[in-house]
């Protein structure tokens, strides 16, 4: 055994409720461990959520976790955050809970760089709801809403995220398993609204109706598709077509929300 | 070349999504009855990929 | 010592009640007719070391209100009209979690963007049925600015007593209006704070109430580790899907008012003892209704006024005592008669119940109430 999850989960609370191949327990996985190498207490970690499959890992795992309504995790976490700015605060969602219902709150949390950590699920589509399209669900691909293939464009959540101004900007994927972590970790060092897109399998939702079906495949597919940030920059146009650049694709520092608050109304 | 003292699949947590058996570079596991098994444990090499990826808590790989 | 007076416009006086009752984080978006609140608390809370936070939009306040009382500070928002429709959907998630706040709604005119700048009084069915589902309500009608201090106090003691959220149900004319205030001093007023778990971490249970149906309340990051959410949830605060238990705790939610309508429900009746007309009027309009009841008894009429400080819970048990002891009842309301149905539902016809509706966006004229009073069926 290479770790012992026990500290961080919730007894009795395993098995979890996604489906056969998942990735988010993957996800769930490199996170424990992430926040286990920072050494942050139990105590002082608030997990915030909205609505969706990936909205149900707080529910897991041992910390002050709330499971909010839907997109708005980013909300209720900025008000804990800035209530008390001591707590670390981990904010998380699918792609549809951060980018669609919840969009106004991801881009306004990016732009006033508060101290939170965020993680977008990306498995481009709604699970909890069976396989609807969502803003991150390739043009062309089936859903149970596209069933002529999907006529929308995409959003690119880590672009996303740098145009609204977030300062720690990384992406990766459940096959990047061990380098998930260590981004993670990175996340919660940044000072400052830091994000990681984690790119993941849902083979029932997506797989499915995409001839994805095999968890591993999906996984394989990950491992294919996405180059690593250094390499990416060294690509033409179209070697970089139909992949995506992986790991720290941003990272700057700016003022504090919190910070520049309390230093500007005389708080600090 | 690591090996693997024990491979501990708990049954009770595995969903049978097979990442393990289809991820594991040498071969060493299968699947029996639905679930992840052990196939030949002298093949593992204690890559703890299996462990690493398996969405369920269900696989722990002891090095030896 | 004679107590300091000062001439407060009503909103301002909100944040006097709010930062007296130890609110120390406001989370708002900026909406007239309420954005005062906002702005005077923008400049006040640092000074206590409180903080404002200016959101996106009218549902990430409602979150982050609720996410600052979480992290254990007493929070406000206020808003109006669509803001209101806007926070219904984690208002809802505040009292399934019961997480305690309070909430200004200073009415305007509507539905939609309606009549901005003017008042209204047509919130009151959606502060008690607004968010989907079954949940209990307090909401605090005040009439003048001394009470927009006072009920806001008030607001807030309800809310931190009961775990939930408050509605202060107010509107433009007394957001806007300006009086003469009496400032309480420290230990005037009451004030409440939450119930915290005294217990060891490892024994709470966030949703296991005690005698008075309340369950004591953590701080995120005080020791206390649990789970909060908008499932229907176990004492534990975990989600299940048991019907049963859904509806019992439901249940137990809604009698955590009800059992308390002597402390919540607070009725001022005025000349009602030989009345035989009875004005209901709440919030800027019992004001006119006040000036109508004056009137008429200086010309003989005995009528009386019943202003209800709390619109929800209704003040049914007050209300009943007149049940076939007045002759007549009439509702004068900014709205086309959402008051009136409750006081029907309590009178049940003895007598019948007379309306005075008006969303003109204009307040309702003593002499409009004066003239029903005369006029007669």
């Amino acid at each position: 055994m290479s770790y012992d999850y026990s500290k961080y989960l919730r007894k009795g609370k395993i098995p979890h409720i996604w489906c056969p191949g998942c990735g988010y327990g993957i996800i769930m996985k490199s996170m424990i461990r992430a926040i286990d190498s920072i050494g942050w207490e139990k105590d002082d970690v608030v997990m915030t959520s909205g609505i969706g499959c990936a909205s149900r890992l707080p529910g897991y795992v041992d910390f002050n976790t709330l499971h909010t309504t839907h997109g708005r995790s980013l909300a209720f976490a900025t008000g804990v955050k800035v209530a008390n700015p001591k707590l670390n605060v981990i904010a998380m969602g699918g792609d549809g809970d951060m980018t669609a219902i919840g969009g106004n709150h991801f881009i306004h949390a990016c732009r006033r760089n508060i101290n939170i950590t965020c993680f977008v699920f990306n498995n481009f589509i709604y699970g909890m709801t069976g396989g609807q399209y969502s803003p991150t669900t390739p043009k062309g691909s089936r859903a149970t809403t596209a069933p002529f293939g999907n006529s929308d464009n995409q959003f690119d959540i880590a672009q996303l995220a740098i145009g609204a101004g977030a300062t720690f900007v990384a992406r990766t994927t459940t096959y990047h398993a061990v380098p998930m972590e260590k981004l993670m970790k990175q996340a919660f060092e940044h000072k400052g609204f830091s994000i990681v897109e984690i790119i993941a399998g849902c083979p029932t939702g997506y797989g499915r109706k995409n001839k994805l079906a095999s968890p591993a495949g999906m996984i394989e597919w990950q491992k294919e598709h996405s180059v690593a940030i250094a390499q990416w920059e060294k690509m033409s146009e179209e070697e970089k077509a139909g992949k995506f650049p992986i790991g720290v694709l941003h990272d700057v520092e700016k003022p504090e929300y919190v910070e520049a608050y309390d230093a500007n109304v005389g708080l600090s | 070349m690591a090996k693997a003292e024990k491979i501990e699949i708990y049954v009770n947590l595995c969903k049978g999504c097979e990442i393990c058996v289809e991820l594991c570079p040498v071969d060493a596991l299968e699947m029996k009855d639905f679930k992840a098994a052990v196939k030949d444990l002298d093949k593992c090499i204690a890559c703890m990929q299996c462990e690493l990826r398996c969405p369920d808590f269900a696989i722990e790989v002891y090095k030896k | 010592m004679a107590k300091q007076v000062k001439f407060l416009q009503g909103n301002e006086a909100v944040c006097e009640g709010a930062l007296y009752a130890g609110c120390r984080f406001y989370a708002g978006y900026p909406i007239t007719p309420s954005t005062e609140v906002a702005e005077i608390l923008a400049a006040r809370l640092p000074k206590l070391g409180g903080r404002f936070i200016q959101m996106e939009d009218e549902l990430a306040a409602m979150a982050a209100t609720l996410g600052g009382s979480i992290a254990g500070k007493k929070s406000l928002t206020a808003t109006s009209g669509p803001g209101m429709s806007l926070k219904m959907e984690n208002l809802g998630y505040g009292y399934l979690t019961e997480i305690p706040c309070v909430i200004v709604n200073v009415m305007r005119g509507g539905p939609s963007t309606g009549l901005p700048t003017g008042p209204g009084q047509s919130d009151v069915m959606q502060a008690r049925w607004g968010t989907h589902g079954d949940h209990p309500c307090i909401a605090l009608t005040p009439s003048t600015v001394q009470e927009q201090l006072n009920e806001t106090v008030r607001a807030f003691n309800l809310a931190e007593k009961y775990r939930m959220p408050v509605i202060l149900l107010t509107d433009e004319i007394i957001g806007h209006m300006r009086e003469a205030v009496e400032m309480p001093e420290p230990g005037d007023l009451t004030v409440i704070d939450r119930k915290r778990p005294t217990c060891d971490p490892k024994d709470y249970l966030p949703y296991k109430p005690e005698a008075d149906g309340v369950a004591p309340m953590a701080d995120f990051g005080s020791g206390y580790r649990y789970h909060i959410t908008g499932l229907n949830h176990l004492p534990d605060g975990f989600p299940s899907n048991d019907g049963k238990l859904a509806q019992a705790d439901e249940i137990r939610q809604q009698k955590k008012v009800d059992d308390h309508y002597d402390e919540i429900v607070v009725v001022d009746e005025m000349m009602c003892d030989d009345a035989e007309i009875l004005i209901f009027a709440f919030g800027s309009t019992a004001r006119s209704a006040k000036e109508a009841v004056q009137m008429a008894r200086a010309e003989g009429i005995k009528v009386g006024l019943f202003r209800p400080l709390t619109i929800w819970p209704f003040p049914d048990k007050h209300l009943l005592k007149y049940k076939g002891k007045v002759k007549r009842v009439i509702v004068p309301e900014m709205n086309l008669g959402q008051t009136a149905l409750e006081v029907e539902r309590v009178l049940k016809g003895s007598p019948e119940v007379e309306g005075i509706f008006q969303i003109d966006s204009e307040p309702i004229n003593p002499i409009t109430i004066l003239n029903k009073i005369k006029g007669g069926k």
